[in-house]
């Protein structure tokens, strides 16, 4: 079976099909034409970006949910700099960034003036990359939750620092290699560690709602951006966007990997209400976790020149901990 | 209306008239009475619809108030010392972006070693952050000069700190006039921002600027400062018509037209040094204070004019640079014409220690001998100081340096690493 064969099956079969199959009103925020372009084109992401499509789909679906009467708040990061270069901005709506470490705190507080101004109709979106959720702003984040402050706060988890340069973060992989993580030594890339399970902690927290999704299946992602923005209080949804760079993958790829870390089960896609699990995407295809690492540079020492698996150990201590997800949420149900 | 009152609750009942509408707490010492007052203030339903957020640290006390700000929200929080420091990014943040946010800052001492009381380490270790910054020198000033500084903040789009010493002003209890409701409503017109968060009309705030423009930007944080050196004057103006009595302005002079040593300082001292000026004109020494309302911008015209018949300045400094000396005294330099006055720093204060009228008695008529070193430590015990380098030649584990010489003046005895106990 040559690669592009099961992602063309998959955009027959699953809800990244296209929109002439489904009915006009579960067709794509993004299928409309007069859709808002929150992120609008001319931005200077990289090719093949995970988190620009992830930000656009959520914003734009955010957007509709709210009609129009959206704030977003933004940690630095790739998505901050790559749509805000002085004089410009891809921003079509209002939008503010801060520091790195705080966005969660300045939703808070833009919530809070809008509250107190008798506009809560108006509504908050905060969104950091995973170094500003669960390493420099997590301290910020926490406090957000356990307020219960009506803010959407969206991790888009490229599993690094990027926009420094691919540095390992509390969200990199074990064995992934990164500038400060590099694949040298008798265990090369991220050292196994307990990982930090950011939606776990999120549900911990007990909070009103908690997704994870990925950019493989959008109508699933602006589904729940629909759903969060029912809700009050704060809320959190972690999704999984490939970056090309940073993993060294193929641009073309980012849809392909990140369809790939679900069905592996190395990331569950899931939703969870007052800290408990209410539903959960279960895995179409299972495949062994070597088909998603192969795919990517970063993950390139553990594989031969021929593409065979060099490294079962590692390998195999990676599968372990997607079926130890596979079992913990129950992917393989029907 | 004439009251008793500690110094924060008068603080705190004045914030509550200028009817902010969201609040942010954090928890440090000694600035905590004027939170909890402003709390409950909201708690009761009397400052509705403000929003009082009890945060998880001081960076997201400043955040919040970011946040707020840019929403169009007229936001206060009030810090001290290591929680001033912890908010530092957003401190440069808020300036930054032009955000009219008003702090109360009770001045107290950065560790280590940790330090409760009063200095002005705190104030000085974020001079350079864009604020405009407000010392008071009693609490009816602490008072009158939050009003003043939501009204300064606004017009300007900037925030406005406001120092008081820490326990010498927001725990004293003395007779306050605190600005009424009606009065606040009077002079305080409502916020309008310069620009806001607003999905009616989009803008994108807290973009990336490079090289092409950064210097640019500087330049005019810069010019926004001077602009406020009129305005805060003008404020005053307006204050003291509208209230009947002086608070605020640039800077405050006391007997100091004819004076030989005029003495330059910040905050509740200047209290102490009218009280020792007026004993040494009575002996007939020319002394006379300048008292530093607004250290930032520093107001070099009003310094220069304050200082220009004296032959003598004396800077008493509540915070030390260590490797340089004074902080304000490089400032008071920079004002006065070079070369005309010999200027004395004396580093004095420094963690809560007394600056006793008694001590300034000694260190003015050293003054009017013309027997200041550049460089002085109000009451410094250097036969302490030089047992701890004898110490620390001896032997190179010699133990804490606080806490060594806790022990040598006899707040401690034991030290069992030095084999020897007292």
């Amino acid at each position: 079976m040559s690669p592009a064969e099961p992602v063309k099956f998959y955009q027959v079969g699953s809800f990244a099909a296209g929109n002439r199959l489904v009915p006009a009103e579960l067709r794509t925020v993004q299928a409309d034409a007069a859709r808002t372009n929150s992120l609008t084109s001319g931005h200077r992401a990289c090719q093949g970006c995970g988190e620009a499509l992830g930000a656009r789909y959520v914003l734009d679906a955010a957007m509709r949910a709210t009609d129009g009467k959206l704030i977003a708040v933004n940690a630095t990061g790739c998505l901050e700099v790559f749509t805000t270069p002085y004089p410009e901005t891809s921003w079509r709506i209002p939008w503010m960034h801060s520091l790195f470490g705080n966005a969660p705190a300045v939703a808070t507080g833009v919530a809070a003036a809008l509250e107190a101004r008798g506009r809560s109709e108006v509504r908050v979106v905060a969104q950091a990359g995973d170094g500003g959720t669960v390493d420099i702003g997590f301290g910020a984040l926490s406090g957000m939750f356990e307020r219960d402050d009506d803010v959407l706060f969206v991790c888009y988890d490229n599993q690094a620092y990027m926009n420094t340069g691919v540095q390992r973060s509390g969200a990199t992989p074990p064995a992934a290699r990164t500038a400060t993580t590099e694949a040298l030594g008798p265990e090369p890339g991220n050292p196994f560690g307990q990982g930090k399970n950011m939606p776990a902690l999120a549900m911990a927290h007990g909070l009103g709602y908690v997704a994870t999704a990925t950019v493989a299946e959008l109508h699933d992602l602006e589904a729940k951006v629909v759903r969060a923005m029912e809700l009050r209080g704060a809320r959190y949804l972690h999704v999984f966007v490939p970056c090309p760079l940073g993993w060294a993958s193929e641009p073309a790829d980012t849809i392909r990997i990140a369809r790939l870390a679900k069905e592996s089960g190395l990331f569950p896609v899931f939703e969870a209400e007052r800290g408990e699990v209410t539903r959960v995407s279960p895995i179409r295809h299972r495949v062994p976790v070597e088909d998603y690492l192969g795919l990517q540079g970063r993950y390139r020492h553990l594989f031969g020149a021929d593409g065979s698996v060099a490294r079962p150990d590692i390998v195999g201590r990676i599968q372990a901990l997607a079926d130890a997800n596979i079992a913990r949420y129950g992917l393989l149900e029907p | 209306m004439l009251c008793q009152i500690e110094g924060s609750r008068a603080v705190a009942d004045t914030v509550v008239a200028c009817r902010p509408e969201v609040v942010c707490a954090y928890p440090i010492t000694p600035q905590t009475h004027i939170v909890e007052a402003v709390g409950a203030a909201v708690k009761s339903g009397a400052l509705a619809p403000c929003q009082f957020i009890n945060v998880e640290s001081e960076f997201a006390a400043m955040s919040v108030a970011i946040g707020a700000s840019a929403t169009g929200a007229r936001s206060y929080t009030a810090t001290a010392s290591q929680g001033l420091l912890f908010m530092i990014e957003a401190v440069y943040n808020a300036s930054g972006l032009g955000l009219p946010i008003v702090m109360t800052l009770a001045n107290r001492a950065i560790g280590s070693p940790i330090n409760i009381w009063n200095d002005h380490s705190d104030a000085m270790a974020v001079r350079d952050s864009g604020w405009v910054q407000l010392f008071a020198e009693t609490n009816q000033e602490a008072a009158d000069l939050h009003v003043q500084a939501f009204c300064l903040a606004e017009e300007l789009s900037a925030p406005v700190m406001v120092s008081m010493d820490g326990f010498l002003l927001t725990h004293a209890v003395e007779q306050v006039d605190v600005p009424t409701q009606a009065a606040v409503d009077a002079f305080l017109p409502p916020y309008e921002p310069r620009q806001v968060l607003d999905p009616a009309d989009p803008a994108s705030i807290g973009a990336m600027v490079g090289p092409d423009a950064f210097e640019e930007v500087r330049y005019l944080v810069h010019l926004r400062q001077l602009q406020a050196l009129d305005r805060i004057e003008r404020i005053a103006e307006r204050f003291a018509e509208a209230f009947g009595r002086r608070s605020g302005g640039l800077v405050t002079r006391y007997r100091s037209e004819d004076a030989r040593v005029v003495v330059v300082a910040l905050g509740s001292i200047v209290g102490t040094l009218k009280d020792v000026v007026d004993v040494l004109r009575e002996r007939g020494e020319r002394v006379g204070v300048i008292g530093v309302t607004t250290f930032r911008p520093f107001p070099h015209a009003a310094i220069a004019e304050a200082t220009a018949n004296a032959e003598r300045v004396v800077v008493i400094e509540k915070a030390l640079s260590p490797g340089v000396g004074g902080i304000l005294s490089t400032d008071v330099l920079s004002a006065i014409a070079e070369g005309k006055h010999r200027v004395a720093t004396v580093v004095a204060g420094l963690g809560g220690r007394a600056i006793t009228e008694r001590s300034l008695l000694v260190l003015l008529d050293d003054a009017l001998a013309g027997r200041l070193e550049p460089l002085e430590f109000l009451d410094l015990d250097r036969g302490v100081a030089e047992r701890q380098l004898a110490r620390l030649a001896d032997v190179r584990r010699s133990g804490a340096i606080p806490e060594n010489i806790l022990r040598d003046i006899g707040v401690t005895g034991f030290a069992p690493h030095l084999g020897l106990a007292q």
